[in-house]
Formats: structure tokens, C-alpha cells, sequence
């Protein structure tokens, strides 16, 4: 059994990626990694206009005992930041495949190795 | 060599609870079974139920029990009240802090300590080499006892619905043996949270029938299971220290603010004597740091190492725990800072979160204290 949307594609870094319409994707992370931070308090996300790369750092999650990256899933121009995950965080662990989304991003690279969503739950059971 | 950590014999029921498991220590202990702000308001609110049977308990004996602890410890052991406990520190000869413990007297010729998970071995192997002179016996209760705390507003309607003991004559950090769900336990009103509520020793063998019998009694008040993850937030808030973040060996009793453990008047000699007493002429005349309590004005989290800095970027002291308060909804901290910038509401004072010098508002400690 997957809980993870069949629709999306996710990254080895617990990202996932909605299929673009015409050219832009949704971001957000994996409940699988939302579980695993514990409750998030606070998100910096990247801004509107924001180049990021596919594997780098474009900003941050904190929770009660940690702080972690947030890694782009692919390159591209940020054309829109959640600001309701940024008032409330929580959203990322209460609904971290809807409204708990983190960025649009207009698509310009994308790397070959995501993961379909039996990948994904099979990477993360490995 | 890597050791496997070890587990407590409660276990196989936090993982029926589906707890996110941590390593502390050397144990395999619960860090949150849900949502650990959920659990942090329920010990505020209602009740939470605790597993910390890392603890390290340890049992000293014999006419010169008492004696042999004031030569050990800092505090003055022989002169406390048999059923009482009392909160006090083992220091080096060079008056660094060994560890913090609680010290509860079973008996006239009983005592029992309780050491942090971490450093029970060393209060052990000091509590056992200092004793070597008294009449008295040191024994490593360590596997002798699991350790349930129920903490919490509720926590004594749902004890008393367990125990005959009189939990009303119980005063705060005072213990009595009793019977609890039909296990016999030692009652004691000790805790870590900065709420009323209790610690009960008792056999590993009876650990689990506890465990039920408190979640079940817990249910209709609202207790819920909770992990270390909200235990270190609940204790932040209520200003109480962490060994290993607000205590090291590098620090003394008076550095950390603590000095009011030190009981010079105490008959006899003890280990740290001579340094203390130029530490606590120090902390009077030219304190270094302080300990201070720093609110954010914004959102992000200080953690431990952090720097805290003044106007302009100057480096004047250094944060020992943060987290997000779901008490105060903000980021708080304690921090040493130099002894200029102390005082409440000092202007300027910011921390280093990663580059960015994020304002902070000093604040006296604790952030909370429960109305009683």
C-alpha cells in the first residue's frame, strides 16, 4: 500500500513534483519526510523569480529538533511560493501532498532519475 | 566497537504505539509518538505519560549513608528528611559539574540517587570511589528499576484512581512507597516538565501492567503517551538546565547559576570544597556569563552553539538549547551570555541563525511557571 500519489514524481531527496501544465510544476515534500522532521515550525522558501537547480539547496524546513535543507527536484524559475505553509507550517505535516505544497516552478531541466510513486515507496522501505 | 542501544522494558509497547524511536544515550527511547506539540500541550493541559527508565538509579546504604553523600555531593544529604527528595549536583575536585541528580531518602540509612542516562557510570564509578572511606554500601540499581512519570495537571486525579497512598500528603519533591494498579512502587512528586506530577520507580517486571493501567485510568483526563522530543521543550520552558547543554565539567554549580546547591555550612569535607568556594567569590564579585533566557521576535530556531551577538556582530555569548515554545508560539532559548548583556531586555542582542543575526529579546528565566 502507497500513500504517495500516484500522479507525482518524487526525488531520492523526498521531494515530490506534480506533471507540469504548461510548464509549471508544484513542489512539496513526501509525508514520508514531513513523519520523519516531526513538527514543522518554520519554512523559508524561495522567491518569486528565484532560479533553482535540480539536487540544490533553495531553502529551508524547521522542526522542533532540526533544521533541513529543501532541494529543488529540477532547475527552473520559482513562479510562485506557498505563502499559506510559510504562515503555517503545520500544513506540511497535516497535508503535505495538497496544502501543504511549498513552490510552482516553471520548468527548465528536470534530472532522469525521478522516481514513480512505486519507486518511491520502494526506496523509501529499502 | 558499536554497542546496540539498549531498550527499556517498555518497548514492544511503544513500538505497538508506533513511537519514532531515538538513540539517547545509549538507550532506544520514544522522541514523539505523534505530533510532539500535541504532547507538549497535553502535559500543559491535561496529562502526558513518560517511559524514562534511561535514568540511572543508583542505591546508597548503611549507617553512613548520609555522610558519605555530603562528601560526594555538593548539597547536605545527611540532613534531609526521610521521604523527601532533593535536587543537587556531583562535582570534580575542580568543581566542574559531574552531573545533576535527585536524591530522594527511602530511609533513615537509605538513600536512592537518580543520575542522567549519560553519566551514570561516572556518578557511579565517583559515588563509589568517594563512599570507600564511610560505613556505607554503593550499589548500581541501574537494571533494579523502570521509571514511569506521569506529569501534568491531571496527572493526581489519575493517580489517586490507582493508588490508595495519600498523594494529598505527597508534597513537591517528597516520595513514599505504595501500591499502584496492584505494583509496588516508589510515589514520588518529582519532575521535568515545570507541572505537578510523578515519578514512579518500579520493577521492570511490572513496568508494562503500569504503562496499561495508567493509559487506561489516563483516558477520560485526556493523558496521552508522550516522548523526549516534548519532555526537552517542557523542561526548556520551565527554565530547568540539561546536563550536556546547560551543565558540562567545564562549568560550576555558581557558572551556571545553580551555586544554591552548594551547602558550605555543611559538617565535613567535600569533593570540590576548595574550588567551589573560589568559584562562588567569582560568580559574587565578576560573573563571566550568565544564563539568560532569549525570546524570538522572529520565527526561525536557535539550537545549541549557536552564537548570540550584540549590536554591530559582536560575539558575547553562546545559545545551550532552542526550540520553537508551543507555549509562548515563538523560538526560545537559554543562552550564557556575557554578564553586561544579562539583563532583561538588553537592546540589540540577536542570535547567528546560520548568517543571519536574528533579533532576540533577553528575558529572566523561566519562560513559564504553572499557576498553582
Amino acid at each position: 500500500m502507497s500513500i504517495n500519489p500516484q500522479e507525482l514524481r518524487y526525488s531520492k531527496e523526498h521531494e515530490w513534483i506534480s506533471a507540469a501544465e504548461a510548464g509549471v510544476a508544484t513542489v512539496g515534500i513526501t509525508s514520508h519526510a514531513a513523519d520523519a522532521l516531526g513538527d514543522v515550525v518554520f519554512v523559508q522558501l524561495p522567491e518569486v523569480g528565484d532560479s533553482v537547480t535540480a539536487g540544490e539547496s533553495c531553502g529551508e524546513l524547521e522542526s522542533t529538533k532540526s533544521v533541513s535543507d529543501l532541494y529543488s527536484p529540477v532547475s527552473g524559475e520559482v513562479t510562485e511560493a506557498n505563502e499559506d505553509v510559510v504562515s503555517d507550517p503545520s500544513l506540511v505535516n497535516t497535508a503535505p501532498f495538497e496544502g501543504g505544497w511549498l513552490f510552482k516552478v516553471r520548468i527548465t531541466d528536470e534530472p532522469a532519475d525521478l522516481l514513480s510513486a512505486d519507486e518511491y515507496t520502494a526506496f523509501i522501505s529499502g | 566497537m558499536t554497542t546496540a542501544p539498549r531498550r527499556t522494558a517498555l518497548d514492544a509497547v511503544h513500538r505497538a504505539l508506533g513511537a519514532t524511536m531515538t538513540d539517547f544515550a545509549g538507550w532506544d527511547m520514544p522522541l514523539r509518538y505523534g505530533s510532539e506539540r500535541d504532547e507538549h500541550n497535553a502535559v500543559r493541559r491535561t496529562a502526558g505519560l513518560f517511559d524514562l527508565s534511561h535514568m540511572g538509579e543508583i542505591t546508597v546504604t548503611g549507617p553512613q549513608a548520609g555522610e558519605a553523600l555530603d562528601f560526594a555531593l555538593v548539597g547536605h544529604l545527611s540532613a534531609l528528611a526521610v521521604g523527601r527528595a532533593r535536587y543537587t549536583m556531583i562535582c570534580a575536585a575542580d568543581g566542574g559539574i559531574l552531573d545533576d541528580l535527585i536524591v530522594y531518602r527511602l530511609g533513615e540509612a537509605e538513600f536512592m540517587i537518580v543520575a542522567n542516562a549519560a553519566n551514570a557510570q561516572v556518578v557511579l564509578d565517583a559515588v563509589t570511589d568517594r563512599a570507600k572511606g564511610f560505613d556505607a554500601e554503593v550499589r548500581d540499581d541501574r537494571d533494579g528499576y523502570s521509571l514511569i512519570a506521569v506529569q501534568g495537571p491531571q496527572s493526581p486525579a489519575i493517580l489517586k484512581s490507582l493508588t490508595d497512598a495519600d498523594l494529598d500528603g505527597l508534597k513537591y519533591y517528597a516520595g513514599l512507597p505504595g501500591t499502584v494498579a496492584g505494583v509496588s512502587a516508589l510515589i514520588a512528586r518529582t519532575g521535568y516538565t515545570g507541572e505537578d506530577g510523578f515519578e514512579l520507580f518500579v520493577s521492570p517486571a511490572d513496568a508494562e501492567t503500569l504503562w496499561q493501567a495508567l493509559t487506561e485510568a489516563g483516558a477520560p483526563h485526556g493523558l496521552v503517551p508522550c516522548g523526549l522530543s516534548c519532555r526537552d521543550t517542557l523542561r526548556l520552558e520551565a527554565g530547568m538546565p540539561l546536563y550536556g547543554h546547560e551543565l558540562t565539567t567545564a562549568l560550576t554549580p555558581f557558572d551556571a547559576g545553580l551555586g544554591r546547591v552548594v551547602k558550605f555550612d555543611k559538617p565535613g569535607d567535600f569533593v570540590g570544597r576548595e574550588a567551589l568556594e573560589r568559584a562562588a567569590e567569582q560568580a559574587a564579585a565578576n560573573p563571566p556569563r550568565k544564563l539568560v533566557g532569549l525570546v524570538a521576535q522572529g520565527r526561525r530556531i536557535p539550537r545549541a552553539g549557536y552564537q548570540v551577538t550584540a549590536e554591530g556582530g559582536t560575539v558575547i555569548g553562546e545559545v545551550t538549547s532552542g526550540a520553537p515554545s508551543p507555549t509562548l508560539g515563538k523560538p526560545i532559548a537559554m543562552a550564557y551570555v556575557d554578564a553586561a548583556y544579562a539583563a532583561p531586555g538588553t537592546p540589540g542582542v540577536a542570535v547567528d541563525i546560520r548568517g543571519s543575526h536574528e533579533p532576540y529579546e533577553v528575558v529572566a528565566l523561566p519562560f513559564y511557571k504553572r499557576q498553582r
